[in-house]
């Protein structure tokens, strides 16, 4: 397969980047869309040229390393994966492949199509935690039964990776798909209510801080979210919030 | 028992971890404030440890490559984490894991640690469901059990196909809860390049900055390493890209012991190998093999008829197939212990049987399971007469809920519908039980420096069993790390902040830059992947699943030369300063053609087969794994001194006043 | 009680905002059915058609409550659907080289700022219409009270084609505006669950059928008066 490739590059956080062609040959379909700029790298390192940057790890859906922007979309046009589990299958024989980093103002890029992801970490630190000790001297984890329903629910929400494929998708590149998976994660078990207050008022205000854009529903974060989010986490955390903000 | 200490405490196995806690130091909490601790990798074991050290009230750093604690490669584990808790009331106590545990790592680790652990992992689910990790549940609303490979049991707690990524959550979310507090601060994007000693104590690091390319001294009382395993010295496995063992070979160069590097499991059931770009291998967890039925095709020209695209599984009659698991181990079945799968898998593919197009693959069929399920539904639900299509769509609806995830990431990677056609596995290399030598504190030989998770050697032996890696990360971070580690600093609560201005600091940043220099200033024949990838195949062929003493020395001379190619002809492009990923990768690489030529010399020291370790020449007649106790019941810990070649070999004697040495029988 | 911390939530929170945008815009949807009735009546029964009219146009609760209340309503939607534009813009940073949005999202959910502000321009000749000429009749020229002029007058405006066309391509607008907006605004006020798809529903039928109706409305009155 044949492709030609337009790839952002930007040499650090400080610098103007733009679009660079790169023709490339010899892709296979079962190459994944990383093996494929593995291939481009390894050519740019033969040439004597910068590689493209990207982050990466685990190549296989579940760390949230990966981003890229790719024909327009976070993680490529396939569905309910991410960038490293895209294969070239995909794409057909001369395609124009565009690639560009993840974009908001809250992700500044580092280098090429790497960016900062740390406002997310800030979100979390903000709240998404339950404050128990780690000592271990808690009840038995049998002694609070939960509702199945409810314990299946609080795990789809917590399938989140933190990639920011929601915030990418997004046109106001809101990071309310994210914050709110967390949110809702501990608001469906019965641990987390005691902090459910706090938690809801904090994150949302550190993730504003942050200066992501605001929801307007238009749904492309769920579309694109590698983990199928749901929309309904959005919801919830608006209940929560306002609840919590009649509470105080 | 020569210069190697264990500190085992004494007394009955079942009261010496209470003993121990009652009789070690500990730091008052006004000390701990002026007491700072480094820990490097924020997976399960770091984070939980950076955690608890953290609410315990010392001043903790952590250190990370990837961009959020919340990456490490922790959150790959899918299939679940063990506990005695007998919650499934099937006779399970913390006496049958150790028991599993030992026997599982074919008798090569140490008694006393491993019952810890055992006793240890019921709090660990207690404490993950305070914090919020949304385990699988039944509809009574109690925490619901899978079993796997290895054990009689159902003692795995599990969260879907991603029970790592959930209890890794629940670390990070404790390490968030400190870091808002001010109590942990975190340097992500930073690499370890060195450990600092002053006075022969760890007492600090050498960091480079991943983003700016600045090399950065960081002092602390303790250093505590929890930096994962060395699988990518295979280069293809299923560890992330950036998993590496710098910081420990770091460590190991400063005088820390490395123990058993030649044991290495290889998993049972990943996605086969597709072609030379293939870039790392994905596991399909263990807990597939509840289900699945590993089978080839029983002639060999059926096996070959399906290499060439002549046949189709599903076209070969249950009586051509060959579930040779079940023909071999009838008590286990498919839920042999991974040593033993791969190796069975191995053999077959050997011998011709192998499925797809390089004939490196078996299969692992649900059609079985989706039957059978399907049945169960159609009873419960109170259909009469079904016929087999329906039962099929009702069975694989269930399949779909328990397994889901994995199913659809074969069929993203694969291209086909595991539904419909088996799927195809191949063992790859997934976990390593070797690292560093600790003590019963899991304090390595340099006093004040720590290794907890899968950079320690401790728990698992030769072969470690499924849904153990998470228990002992945890187990470590959460519960054992963070009181041991208060007998060692109860002699530092006078020390006063460790400066960063000594002379051992600036002679360790000088070794740093040096290196990096020398990295980039190689000739520039191939990059780094090019040797990484030599180093891996010469690691797969001769050190992988079965070794043997030629093809070892072998590899002791080819890896010695790669070595000495790459530090030549090593082509970085950039710089140093700022952002490189090259030099990232170079730096790691040229740690793993240090550790390769070690694994080898210890595979090739260790006369015997056990566990992960197959030496072809000691098997059985039936090609079982030989063990020899007499002369091999030791752990390894090698003394760096120069070369790989030149590292000293220390014995650890295993003791085992709990257990009966027994050749492992899984029949 | 809504506390200091609301109070400076709704200021600064963005789901405040949301919220905002949410209550503001149901209470103009709201208000565009009640217009609705009234104006439907001006096909079947022009005489209700008058007396309604009347009423809305001196009755004092409405005019002094209610009427100063639906302007603030479209002020403050007005002016915090700019305001969250605004924000979402910047908070994009660089735009991307392609950005394929509607691969992920309707056409209608991405450009309410376009439909927004088309049914605002709208809104200011609908102002100048019938508002501004309610105004000078009744307090610049001071005319006396008559009830019997509403429905000549209305339908008098639909005589130009060119304020039929704009009213019809307004409306057309206005729909889809209404088919993301009402739906969307259950879920900003946290409303998503098991009635979810019945209330998609509703406001699908309500975001047609109503603008619909008023379309119908403006081309019977523009249609009858051609063949008269």
């Amino acid at each position: 397969m044949k492709l030609n490739l337009k790839i952002w590059r930007q040499k650090d956080a400080k610098s103007n980047g733009q679009m660079v062609d790169y023709p490339i040959s010899g892709i296979e379909g079962d190459m994944s869309f990383l093996e494929m700029m593995d291939v481009l790298n390894e050519e740019l390192i033969t040439k004597g040229e910068d590689p493209v940057v990207f982050d990466h790890d685990c190549r296989e859906g579940i760390c949230g390393s990966c981003s890229l922007q790719i024909n327009g979309e976070p993680h490529g046009p396939d569905r309910l994966i991410t960038t490293c589990q895209l294969h070239m299958r995909k794409f057909n024989d001369g395609d124009t492949i565009v690639i560009e980093p993840f974009r908001a103002k809250a992700f500044p890029v580092i280098k090429d199509l790497m960016v900062d992801r740390s406002s997310f970490d800030r979100i979390q630190q903000a709240g998404g935690y339950i404050s128990v000790n780690t000592s271990g001297n808690t009840v038995d984890a049998n002694a609070i039964p939960i509702d199945k329903h409810d314990a299946d629910e609080a795990m789809d929400s917590a399938t989140c990776i933190g990639c920011g494929a929601c915030v990418a998708a997004c046109k106001n590149a809101s990071a309310m798909l994210f914050t709110s998976a967390k949110v809702s994660q501990y608001a469906l078990l019965p641990q987390g209510q005691v902090e459910a207050t706090d938690r809801v008022l904090n994150m949302v205000r550190q993730m504003d801080l942050e200066g992501f854009g605001n929801c307007t529903n238009t749904g492309a974060c769920e579309v694109e979210c590698p983990k199928g989010i749901s929309l309904e986490n959005i919801a919830r955390m608006n209940r929560e919030y306002f609840s919590a903000s009649l509470k105080g | 028992m020569g210069i190697l200490d264990s500190k085992i405490p004494s007394g009955p196995l079942a009261d010496k971890w209470t003993n121990h806690k009652n009789h070690i130091d500990l730091v008052n909490p006004a000390n701990k404030r002026n007491i700072d601790i480094i820990v490097v990798g924020t997976g399960l074991a770091g984070g939980s440890a950076a955690a608890t050290l953290a609410e315990l009230g010392y001043n903790v750093k952590t250190f990370c490559y990837q961009d959020s604690p919340r990456r490490a490669h922790s959150i790959a584990a899918q299939g679940g984490i063990n506990a005695a808790k007998n919650y499934q009331g099937d006779g399970d106590s913390n006496y049958r894991l150790f028991y599993d545990t030992v026997k599982g790592g074919d008798y090569r680790s140490r008694e006393a640690n491993v019952y810890r652990l055992a006793e240890v992992s019921g709090n660990i689910i207690d404490q993950c469901v305070a914090q919020g990790v949304p385990f699988a549940r039944e509809y009574g609303g109690l925490l619901d059990n899978r079993s796997f490979g290895g054990v009689l049991v159902s003692r795995t707690f599990y969260a879907k196909g991603q029970t790592g990524q959930q209890l890794l959550l629940g670390a990070y979310s404790a390490m968030n809860r400190q870091i808002n507090r001010g109590k942990i601060l975190p340097f992500n994007r930073h690499e370890m390049m060195d450990l600092v000693k002053v006075d022969g104590k760890a007492r600090g690091i050498i960091a480079r900055n991943l983003v700016t390319g600045e090399i950065e001294r960081h002092s602390a009382h303790a250093v505590v390493l929890a930096t994962g395993g060395y699988g990518n010295v295979f280069f293809l496995s299923t560890n992330a890209m950036g998993s590496n063992v710098m910081a420990a070979w770091r460590a190991h160069r400063r005088g820390a012991f490395f123990s058993n590097p030649c044991f290495t499991q290889i998993h049972p059931t990943c996605i086969p190998v597709s072609g030379d770009h293939q870039s790392k291998l994905t596991l399909m967890s263990e807990s597939l093999r509840n289900d699945g039925r590993i089978w080839v095709p029983k002639r060999i020209e059926d096996a070959q008829a399906i290499r060439e695209g002549k046949l189709k599984p599903t076209q070969l009659k249950e009586e051509d197939r060959d579930y040779y698991l079940e023909r071999r181990y009838p008590a286990f079945g498919n839920l042999v212990p991974r040593d033993v799968a791969s190796r069975a898998a191995k053999e077959r593919c050997d011998a011709g049987f192998g499925v797809n197009k390089t004939g490196e693959a078996v299969y692992l069929d649900f059609a079985s399971a989706i039957m059978r399920y399907g049945k169960e539904k159609a009873l419960t639900s109170g259909l009469k007469n079904p016929d087999d299509k329906t039962l099929r769509e009702l069975g694989e609806k269930v399949v779909e809920a328990k397994y889901g995830n994995l199913f659809q990431m074969y069929e993203k990677i694969v291209d086909e519908n595991p539904y419909k056609t088996p799927m195809m596995i191949y063992p790859a290399v997934h976990y390593t039980m070797g690292g560093l030598w600790v003590d019963y504190n899991l304090q390595t030989t340099i006093p004040g420096c720590y290794a907890a998770g899968e950079a320690n050697f401790s728990d698992h032996g030769a072969n470690r069993l499924g849904a153990s890696a998470l228990m002992q990360g945890l187990a470590d971070g959460y519960f054992v790390l963070p009181y041991t580690i208060g007998d060692y600093l109860s002699n530092d609560i006078r020390t006063g902040k460790i400066a960063t201005d000594s002379p051992e600091f600036d002679a360790a940043e000088q070794e740093v830059r040096d290196r990096i220099a020398k990295l980039m200033g190689g000739s520039g024949t191939h990059s780094v992947d090019h040797y990484h990838k030599k180093l891996g195949k010469i690691m797969w062929n001769k050190c992988g699943m079965s070794r043997n003493a030629k093809d070892l020395q072998e590899a002791i001379d080819e890896i010695s030369n790669l070595r000495a190619d790459f530090w030549a002809n090593v082509r970085i492009p950039g710089s140093a300063e700022g952002m490189n990923q090259e030099l990232e990768k170079a730096g790691r690489v040229a740690d793993f053609l240090e550790l390769g030529e070690l694994f080898a010399k210890d595979a090739l020291t260790r006369n015997e087969s056990c566990g992960g370790h197959f030496r072809e020449e000691y098997q059985t007649p039936e090609g079982e794994a030989l063990r020899d106790d007499e002369n091999f019941k030791f752990v390894s810990a090698w003394e760096y001194k120069g070369e790989p070649k030149d590292a000293v070999l220390h014995k650890e004697d295993l003791v085992y006043d709990n257990i009966e040495l027994k050749t492992r029988s899984y029949k | 009680m809504l506390n200091k911390q609301l109070m400076s939530g709704l200021i600064k929170s963005s789901i405040a905002r949301k919220v905002i945008m949410a209550l503001s815009g149901l209470f103009l949807v709201f208000f565009l059915g009640q217009h609705f009735v009234i104006n439907v009546t001006s096909v079947i029964a022009p005489d209700t058609f008058n007396s309604w009219s009347h009423f809305m146009g001196y009755n004092p609760i409405v005019q002094y409550i209610l009427q100063p209340i639906l302007i603030a309503g479209v002020i403050v939607h007005f002016v915090m659907g700019i305001v969250l534009e605004l924000q979402n813009r910047g908070a994009r940073g660089v735009k991307y080289a392609k950005y394929k949005g509607s691969a992920n999202a309707s056409w209608l959910s991405r450009n309410m700022i376009i439909t927004g502000l088309v049914v605002l321009a709208f809104l200011g000749l609908h102002f100048y219409d019938f508002w501004i000429h309610e105004m000078t009749y009744k307090y610049i020229e001071s005319n006396p009270e008559d009830p019997t002029r509403y429905y000549a007058e209305t339908v008098h405006k639909f005589e130009p084609f060119w304020r039929t066309v704009i009213y019809v391509v307004s409306f057309v607008l206005l729909a889809l505006h209404l088919l993301h907006g009402f739906a969307s605004s259950f879920q900003s006020m946290g409303l998503n669950n098991k009635y979810t798809p019945a209330i998609k529903m509703f406001t699908k039928i309500y975001a047609i059928g109503i603008p619909l109706g008023f379309i119908f409305i403006a081309l019977y009155h523009h249609f009858n008066q051609l063949t008269h």
